[in-house]
């Protein structure tokens, strides 16, 4: 009877405690929760309305405005763009970090050689546009090189001017990912390996690669978001309206925004958060089955 | 001797790498102090698409600080928008440390229902672009009869959930044993926070600040939809403004506005490298 009660006691004294941890945890976190659910969640839900929502005849459209996003030309432009420039530029950025990564890893200047590829990274992008111009236009550097006469801009080259100015800016944290992950391999796994008898491709292979996954998973991740800020270099160098072939989903938002097509915008924007969501959650599935194995 | 070698071409590669790198640098700082009709000559051929093509010389015959001068003390218009930068910058990313290093510290010391998962929707909403969420904010702001006022620019992007997510990673680090024993004595879990989590956390806070003040120093999206008014623009709105017409102010202008950001560069370097290392999403 009496342990009862000391158990009791102490259930409830811990318990007690809990709570007032509770109430800590809360008022640590209040001022952020509040700010995210008020500019984020909830007019996010509001976009989710206003997507099933015509603003004209203010009333409920089902489906009618994803339809005519789907049918909308530049949409479609925009998404094809948008999908054809992460699906190559991520790769490219990926590769040649790595490359980079593994010339540098040995180096004695390693920390100097760091420094000038994240430089980029600390540019701001308005004071490059100029830069652009004159590496890329009709009377630029590149054409002085090749010997040719063509406005990269105003081309399907311009993509890959493009592709080239994400790289530029962004080579910088894939090589410091890169280089953290093949540092962070500790020396005594490869060394088992070796006595265990691995051959030099069989330690790449399944424990260096391995080893790097988590890496790969991260500069995968934040390069893709970092595509969508090639915009800045997009808009900054040839307007709202560029060349066909960079015409992205920024340049749409930034038009609809503009001439206030906000039902469009509320439809595009969900599709978009929905797209990057199971991008997300695949990548996610793909190196968990990746990790079990 | 083979490897001494190998390493030389090794590094001569990185090299020219890296020099192609810091090209665009290069040619913004050369430009600056290049006088007017210099620039005009080199320029001629990508400004008014005359025939042959560009030319340049990086230490120009009449190195000059004209374009500084003119840039410093005659253009009023300049000096508005680099204080609106400065004033933009440091509102964000001080509020980004009000709001945030409390809230890193809820997600990495304390564990209640829902916590985890609450943790995984700031890391969902650290990981959307901008253009999905401009709606809703505007939105928002609108209501709120804050378009077209720094606050538009500056509210959204304090509630930023990165930071939190760099600032958690930092306070990870601290092991629980040492806040147990800290209550064991009878400390408060805000004496926690402020003589245990801050002192020992404050390489996650300052690569959260080294890679905000980056970040926003250089921010386009937001004042882009959310200000009108130009007197309220950002430098990085109103420098590609000034086009190759003007290329001495337009250079002078734009390594003015590289100079922040490379003090904050060479400062933090080693914040910014641990940070982009903490943004890890998985160990």
């Amino acid at each position: 009877m009496k342990d009862m009660r000391w158990f009791r006691r102490k259930a409830g004294r811990h318990g007690r405690l809990r709570r007032r941890k509770y109430a800590d945890f809360l008022a640590f976190l209040f001022p952020s929760m509040l700010g995210v659910a008020g500019f984020v969640l909830l007019p996010f839900a509001d976009v989710v309305r206003r997507s099933f929502w015509s603003m004209a005849s203010d009333s409920f459209v089902g489906f009618s405005n994803y339809k005519k996003i789907f049918e909308n030309e530049a949409f479609l432009l925009a998404v094809k763009n948008t999908a054809r420039f992460t699906a190559v530029c991520i790769p490219v950025l990926i590769l040649l970090g790595l490359t980079a990564a593994l010339l540098m890893a040995g180096l004695p200047q390693v920390q100097l050689l760091k420094s000038c590829f994240l430089f980029p990274m600390a540019m701001p992008t308005a004071t490059v546009v100029l830069v652009w111009k004159m590496i890329f236009s009709e009377g630029g550097f590149v054409n002085l090189i090749l010997e040719e006469r063509m406005d990269y801009m105003a081309t399907d080259m311009a993509f890959w001017v493009l592709v080239i100015s994400y790289v530029w800016k962004n080579l910088g944290y894939t090589v410091v990912l890169w280089l953290s992950g093949i540092w962070g391999i500790p020396g005594d796994i490869i060394e088992a390996a070796r006595v265990d008898g691995a051959g030099k491709l069989r330690i790449i292979r399944s424990v260096i690669l391995p080893q790097l996954s988590g890496v790969l998973y991260t500069i995968t991740v934040l390069s893709f978001l970092n595509s969508f800020k090639v915009f800045r270099e997009a808009y900054l160098v040839s307007g709202p309206y560029p060349q066909e072939s960079i015409y992205l989903l920024q340049h749409l938002f930034n038009n609809w925004f503009a001439i206030l097509e906000l039902d469009k915008m509320a439809a595009a924007a969900v599709c978009v958060a929905v797209v990057l969501l199971a991008v997300i959650w695949l990548l996610d599935r793909v190196w968990k089955v990746g990790e079990a194995e | 001797m083979k490897k001494k070698i190998f390493s030389a071409m090794k590094l001569v590669v990185l090299s020219v790498w890296a020099f192609v790198l810091l090209i665009p640098a290069v040619l913004v700082l050369s430009g600056s102090v290049m006088s007017s009709q210099e620039l005009s000559v080199f320029l001629g051929a990508v400004l008014e698409r005359k025939e042959g093509c560009i030319s340049w010389r990086l230490i120009p015959d009449y190195p000059t600080l004209e374009h500084y001068k003119k840039t410093l003390f005659y253009s009023p218009q300049f000096m508005t928008v680099f204080w609106n930068s400065v004033k933009l910058t440091a509102l964000i990313v001080v509020g980004q440390l009000l709001v945030g290093v409390p809230a890193a510290w809820a997600f990495a010391v304390y564990r209640f229902r829902g916590s985890r998962m609450l943790f995984s929707g700031y890391i969902v909403l650290m990981l959307m672009p901008f253009q999905v969420t401009m709606l809703s904010q505007y939105l928002v702001l609108d209501r709120m009869g804050m378009m077209d006022t720094h606050w538009a620019v500056v509210l959204p992007a304090v509630f930023s959930t990165f930071p939190v997510f760099l600032i958690y990673r930092g306070f990870c680090q601290i092991p629980a044993s040492l806040l147990e024993a800290g209550r064991v004595d009878g400390a408060g879990e805000w004496y926690l926070f402020f003589r245990i989590g801050l002192p020992l956390s404050s390489g996650g806070i300052l690569s959260a600040v080294v890679l905000g003040l980056l970040e926003y120093w250089n921010m386009l999206e937001q004042p882009m939809a959310f200000l009108k008014d130009k007197t309220l623009w950002p430098l990085s709105l109103f420098l590609p403004e000034i086009g190759l017409e003007r290329a001495g102010f337009a250079f002078a202008a734009s390594v003015i506005m590289l100079i922040p950001a490379v003090f904050v560069f060479l400062l933090g370097r080693d914040y910014l490298e641990q940070g982009i290392v903490a943004s890890a999403l998985k160990e």
